[in-house]
């Protein structure tokens, strides 16, 4: 009799266990094929371009004021934190190398779609959300418009093609504000600052790594949006939840992807 | 030579799953030209076959022909040639938020069509004088009335001069003024377009005012149709409850409940 209902607990677990894997997997299937559809469909956001470039300024242009201050305060703090590290060793001067490094790497991708994914992320999910909500796809869908097509591929490729320019800027940010802590304040010789950084950077295994990590970035966390949004269940507690969902997944997506990419990139077959 | 009707609803089914039906053995015929209602109450299913005439769903069983074609042998290609000779009016209207209302009306035209811009600018305006809104072209939805907007809506869903229009619920939340002006419209509008016009609505006695032809649907069924003197005159149990607004009926007025005294705990 216990036994019995030992055995009936646990199947109920496991089935449930079983449940939501299942789903799970379906929802990413599904999710899967939505990318699918959306890149096959892409031809009115590269054909009318414009419907894209407004998208490009949504998601890219108003997150410049976030990304271009956060970029600044990590590069400074980056500075703050290197020096005292670096002094000890007596290899102040790689200030630079330090800075720019840490920001082109990783910092640079990794902030900068974190802050992407909070900022026009949910910006995007919630929009294509509300759409949804407020009948206006299944309209357009009546006027023999897909919305896909019309709606969600600008948003994708508006987000996907700001992604890497938004890290880039944020790098670029970062460097500058590590010079004016490194040197402007701290006092470290510009000289070495800067060429020491020059020698160190590489233009394939690093910068062009860096750049690869923010599209792979700008890709998930835009798909995430764009997809939440579009499956949100069409009611205010769904659209907000869909909201949240974007921007736990995609910061999970990110810091997930970024190990792998930096496991692949920067640890195998170059003897490092 | 008689016409053939626009649509023709032959024993449609559906359910959105298989074990609650909400359309059983549905047939419905819309002549040329006329202006039909499918009334009834809230969840019987009238929304439900407007989407079906949309080809939005796909009958489970029977057989529906709309503008001379089976929606359920359309591919893709077909469906969008086909909705781009109907407009469909949504219950709240569904304007795009992001867009002014001139934008709004010039959106099924800049889709479809590639017009120089002066000539887009003409139709928007006939569009929006035909509902009366011209001078409001620049304002954005939100600073619209309930009203206007459904105005707006209905000269987007007329820019394409669509020779079947759908109204799903155009009355809902409307001041007695918009009321009467959005009656105005669909009459008028199915007048001078030539178009046939489909009204789905619970608001009987306005409703009536202007069909040619009603048909009246509850649990899925059509149980009653006719043109509105027959209907008003039905002894019908249902359609007199439903046409007069009576409370208790062959709906009752109580949800299934156990006896009242039961639940006040009251000895027998």
């Amino acid at each position: 009799m216990i036994l019995g209902n030992l055995v009936a607990a646990l199947r109920a677990r496991l089935e449930a266990l079983g449940g939501t894997v299942t789903s799970a997997v379906w929802r990413l299937g599904f999710a899967a094929r939505f990318l699918a559809y959306l890149v096959m469909h892409s031809g009115t956001a590269f054909r009318r371009f414009r419907l894209t470039t407004a998208e490009i300024y949504f998601a890219g242009v108003l997150s410049l004021i976030i990304i271009l201050v956060s970029g600044l305060f990590v590069g400074m703090v980056l500075a703050l934190q290197g020096y005292t590290t670096l002094q000890r060793y007596g290899a102040a001067e790689s200030l630079g190398v330090l800075v720019a490094l840490s920001l082109v790497r990783e910092l640079g991708p990794v902030v900068a779609g974190l802050l992407f994914a909070s900022r026009a992320g949910s910006a995007i999910t919630a929009e294509i959300g509300l759409m949804k909500t407020t009948e206006q796809l299944s309209a357009m869908e009546m006027m023999a418009v897909d919305p896909i097509a019309r709606v969600v591929a600008p948003r994708f490729w508006g987000g996907v093609i700001s992604m890497p320019l938004l890290a880039a800027l944020f790098s670029a940010m970062g460097v500058f504000g590590g010079y004016l802590i490194g040197v402007q304040l701290i006092g470290v010789d510009a000289g070495a600052f800067w060429s020491q950084m020059q020698a160190a950077v590489d233009l394939r295994e690093d910068i062009l790594n860096g750049v690869i990590k923010s599209v792979v970035f700008g890709i998930a966390v835009t798909w995430i949006s764009v997809f939440e949004g579009y499956d949100a269940p069409p009611t205010a507690e769904g659209v907000s939840r869909a909201t949240t969902r974007t921007v736990v997944t995609s910061s999970l997506a990110i810091l997930a992807l970024d190990f792998i990419l930096t496991a692949l990139m920067f640890t195998g077959g170059n003897g490092k | 030579m008689q016409q053939s009707p626009i649509v023709e609803i032959e024993h449609v089914s559906f359910g959105y799953d298989a074990s609650r039906p909400v359309l059983r053995d549905v047939s419905v015929s819309i002549p040329r030209g006329s202006v039909v209602g499918i009334m009834g109450q809230s969840g019987c299913g009238k929304t439900t076959l407007l989407r079906i005439i949309a080809a939005a769903y796909r009958p489970s069983a029977g057989r529906a022909r709309v503008l001379g074609a089976l929606t359920t042998e359309l591919d893709r290609e077909g469906l969008f040639a086909m909705r781009r000779r109907m407009g469909m009016l949504f219950q709240f209207g569904a304007l795009f938020t992001d867009l002014s209302v001139y934008e709004n009306v010039a959106f099924p035209l800049r889709e479809h069509a590639r017009l120089p811009e002066e000539l887009l600018h003409d139709l928007v305006m006939m569009k929006l004088q035909a509902v009366g809104l011209r001078g409001a072209a620049h304002l954005m939805p939100t600073e619209l009335s309930g009203g206007m907007a459904r105005r707006v809506a209905l000269a987007r869903c007329i820019a394409l001069d669509p020779q079947l229009i759908l109204y799903d619920e155009p009355f809902t939340g409307l001041d007695p003024i918009s009321f009467g002006v959005i009656v105005r419209l669909i009459r008028n509008l199915n007048d001078s377009l030539g178009a046939t016009s489909i009204i789905v609505t619970h608001d009987v006695q306005e409703a009536l005012g202007v069909v040619d032809y009603v048909y009246f649907m509850a649990a899925g069924k059509v149980i009653a149709q006719g043109r509105p003197e027959e209907v008003r005159a039905s002894g019908e149990p249902f359609v007199n409850q439903f046409v007069n607004g009576r409370p208790d009926g062959p709906v009752p007025f109580h949800y299934p409940a156990p006896q009242y005294g039961a639940d006040l705990e009251l000895a027998a």
